[in-house]
């Protein structure tokens, strides 16, 4: 029978073997440390923490990433001696997260916790209940007690999130034992979403580079982020009445001004709860009648940049959303069409004829009205986007713009890296000329591959316009470009990057050996900052190791490559981004057939780009299929390369 | 307002009304016995059917929070409720203006996930909000409701001159709104 614990209850074991089973609702992420008799951990952060990273210690196993259900596999008999408690954390996977993911535990449902045997049969069960701002949660306990071990309901919430509860547990690297965690989940969620990931509900300031130095700033900004939002206005209710991501609706008090023709999908919040941090325009022109006018930096954010960001990706849902409205409207006229046909069909009486014309016609007429209605519909939301588009588009910071745009003229060397960058544009067939911005998160975190199956000329440009734009977006030193070339085919287009002084390169005649010599350098680096950071170690690299970003281009691959270097290749697509390693591999996958399948998940891993407009790219909320089209330097311009020349003559003055 | 009662969704003053919202809420009824205090968790779900022409062309229910379309939006799964011991536990909001040209009818319907019947479950009630101004439209009192686990509890209907509400209040028995489309069908 099973054993409804409460808060502090604690009850015994009948086995060393169990399952505990978490069911919260929302995504969470599970892990499990090990802690000796007062409950401090054990050991260093390989030996006492399975969390999605480090998915199995000695007679644990947690799942690899963030779910609603989990399983967790426990075997207490096979603990080290040393341990005396085994704690079940559960924490909200913050920075990873997809959109819409509740900020707090008290916004989502209560987790339930279940402790079963092996063949399921529950031994006790726990409800955590009460929970309000908490992000992570110290669900329950398994304990040695005179030589038996038990149960006991905690439900510890920590409103700082895991770098709270681990500072609890006594580790002192909690922060960066936290950035380890949110990656490994971000990592894993990246591979089951088409498109980058969406910007979290609320998102905190930039952090600065706080404690994890050096090598690990690119995993810092995910440890005090999921602090921080439970610092942001956490609803008071139990569930949040507001859209996830636009939120710049007026309080009632006002809806007139919006409603009408406003954001098609903001819904008032209730007058209780605290309004997120707005800036002053996000109101709008709020009289009554009048169309909403839309202005730039209408959305949530803590600087303008993120404002825009999230603005972008709430035209880009609205869109997919109001066409799909008018695309199941289109469907269900035609389908009733054919149905009311097939009806009169059936009838002999109505098979032919004048009447037969006329219900015809009737039938016509009213599929063609519901078509118009939808059409109108959908033409007054696009007149709306696209007047948003019109206005956004312009006050795009140069990251997020296209190489059209003259900020691009206005270009300096940034103090630190933008929140996301343009890889190119997304259309519809509905609306051809509102082109929504494809933003990717920095740092990236999974690869790019341009499909040069169609253009093998156009899709070298490409790369080497997302590569500039990112050597663009980073300061000076943070980020270094190499570029694998045996074919020698890339030369004339990777000649500008080579201007800056960032493009690292061997020379195509050096073959199969420069390719290796690249490759062992970049695995290397990727090895050492992962024993790095799972060491907890991250400030003590060797003196003069480049913390810069890396960005590693190969032209026609798998030309010059030999079987060790595609494994390589393979480690540096799954392991390099978490170690600041990126891959933006230009090929056609022809050309790799010889492989067969076992290059595929190498092809999934990495996100695809063509260099001529291609619908392949699917939404995450409908799953329309996007024609994508990349950000390209218009013919004849030469901002590429005085954008390249200001990074070429900023070097020298930072000593890089 | 009673069973089959209709009300016009459109305000006085001309206007009609642009979103509305479902709340559901309960609270799991104490087991008597040996262990007296202890409850049972109990899994209520609203869902809402979008309706064309009689035809269900979309859901909204706790694995399809959002229609295809973003107009209705379940705000997220509850699965044992008393959360906010009176106020809802799970809500459906309905931006009307939103709603597909084709959707013509809109049901809402209360499921016991967990199998126990409404004379199980305490303090368990459903209603129809007016969202733009907060006041209740329909109310249900589902507690004492007999041995079922299902109520089709109203709809709301696309007419010449805005939409408007109807009660329905028909009890039925299924595990998720799949099990009630026969029963829905008579209410459309």
């Amino acid at each position: 029978m099973t054993a409804e614990l409460v808060r502090g209850q604690n009850h015994p074991l009948p086995g060393t073997r169990m399952e505990i089973r978490v069911s919260a609702g929302t995504p969470v992420v599970a892990a499990v440390s090990l802690g000796d008799e007062q409950g401090r951990v054990v050991g260093d952060s390989t030996q006492w923490l399975a969390h999605p990273g480090v998915p199995q210690l000695p007679g644990i196993e947690v799942p690899r990433q963030a779910a609603a259900e989990h399983r967790l596999a426990v075997d207490l008999g096979a603990m080290p001696p040393a341990v005396h408690r085994v704690h079940v954390l559960l924490a909200l996977p913050g920075a990873a997260g997809r959109p819409g993911a509740p900020a707090a535990f008290g916004a989502a449902p209560a987790p339930h916790l279940a402790v079963t045997t092996t063949e399921g049969a529950a031994i006790a069960a726990f409800t955590i209940t009460g929970l309000g701002a908490e992000t992570a949660l110290l669900a329950i306990e398994l304990y040695r007690r005179q030589g038996a071990w038990k149960v006991r309901a905690v439900g510890q919430g920590y409103q700082g999130g895991l770098p709270a509860l681990f500072l609890d547990q006594g580790v002192p690297d909690a922060a960066a034992v936290a950035a380890t965690i949110d990656e490994a989940v971000g990592r894993e969620l990246s591979r089951s979403v088409d498109l980058p990931p969406v910007p979290r509900t609320v998102t905190s300031p930039r952090p600065p580079a706080t404690a994890a130095q050096g090598a690990a700033q690119q995993s810092a900004p995910a440890a005090p982020s999921s602090s921080a939002s439970s610092g942001a206005p956490a609803s008071s209710g139990p569930v949040d009445y507001r859209h996830p991501r636009r939120r710049s609706t007026p309080p009632p008090a006002q809806p007139p001004g919006r409603t009408p023709s406003g954001s098609p999908y903001d819904t008032p919040a209730t007058p209780a709860q605290p309004q997120p941090p707005q800036p002053a325009a996000a109101q709008g022109s709020g009289q009554p009648g009048t169309p909403h006018t839309p202005v730039a930096g209408d959305a949530t954010g803590w600087s303008m940049e993120e404002r825009l960001h999230n603005q972008v990706w709430g035209m880009f849902e609205d869109l997919s959303r109001t066409v799909a409205a008018y695309r199941s409207a289109v469907d269900f006229a035609e389908s009733r069409f054919e149905q009311e046909l097939d009806r009169l069909l059936a009838d002999p009486r109505t098979r032919g004829g004048p009447a037969a014309e006329a219900a015809r016609d009737q039938a016509q007429a009213r599929q063609f009205a519901l078509v118009d209605q939808a059409r109108a519909v959908l033409d007054r939301d696009l007149a709306q986007l696209t007047a948003e588009a019109e206005v956004v588009e312009p006050a795009l910071p140069a990251a997020f713009a296209g190489w059209e745009n003259p900020v691009w003229h206005a270009y300096r060397v940034p103090d630190q890296p933008p929140l996301a960058v343009r890889l190119g544009a997304l259309t519809l067939p509905e609306a051809p000329e509102l082109r929504i911005p494809l933003l990717a998160r920095l740092p990236l975190d999974r690869g790019l591959w341009i499909d040069s199956s169609e253009d093998r000329g156009l899709a070298m440009e490409t790369a080497v316009a997302i590569a500039a734009r990112l050597l663009a977006s980073y300061p000076v030193g943070g980020f270094a470009v190499h570029a694998l070339d045996p074919a020698g085919s890339g030369g004339k287009a990777l000649a500008p990057l080579g201007a800056t002084g960032a493009l690292a390169m061997p020379p195509p005649a050096a073959g199969v050996a420069g390719v290796g010599e690249v490759l062992n350098r970049l695995t290397e680096r990727v090895d050492l900052l992962q024993m790095a950071l799972r060491g907890g170690a991250a400030d003590s690299l060797p003196p003069g190791f480049d913390t810069a970003e890396q960005l590693l281009i190969v032209n026609e691959f798998p030309y010059g490559f030999d079987d060790r270097a595609v494994n390589q290749l393979r480690y540096l697509a799954d392991e390099g981004p978490r170690a600041g390693v990126h891959l933006l591999l230009v090929a056609d996958r022809e050309d790799a057939s010889a492989y067969g399948p076992v290059l595929d998940p190498l092809w999934r891993s990495l996100l695809r780009l063509t260099p001529l407009p291609s619908d392949h790219l699917a939404d995450p909320w409908v799953g329309h299929a996007w024609t994508f089209e990349p950000s390209l330097v218009p013919p004849g311009s030469q901002v590429l390369t005085q954008v390249l020349r200001q990074i070429a003559a900023a070097r020298p003055a930072y000593g890089a | 307002m009673t069973k089959g009662q209709k009300i016009s969704l459109s305000k006085s003053d001309g206007g009609s009304l642009t979103a509305i919202r479902m709340g559901l809420g309960w609270q799991a009824a104490p087991r008597r016995g040996l262990f007296g205090s202890r409850t049972r968790e109990i899994d209520l779900d609203a869902s809402a059917v979008l309706f064309a022409d009689k035809q269900p062309v979309d859901v909204v229910f706790f694995q399809h929070l959002t229609s295809d379309d973003g107009s209705v939006r379940h705000t997220g799964d509850n699965l044992v409720g008393g959360a906010g011991q009176g106020g809802d536990d799970e809500s459906i909001l309905v931006d009307l203006q939103r709603v597909p040209v084709h959707v013509d009818q809109i049901v809402f319907t209360v499921n016991s996930f967990t199998g126990q019947t409404f004379a199980e479950v305490q303090n368990a009630f459903c209603r129809l909000v007016d969202e733009t101004n907060g006041q209740e439209l329909a109310r249900y009192t589902l507690t004492g409701g007999g041995q079922y686990t299902a109520q089709i509890m109203a709809k709301v209907q696309r007419g010449a001159s805005g939409w408007s509400m109807t009660a329905i209040g028909t009890p039925a028995n299924g595990r998720t709104f799949q099990d009630l489309i026969p029963a829905i069908l008579p209410a459309l």
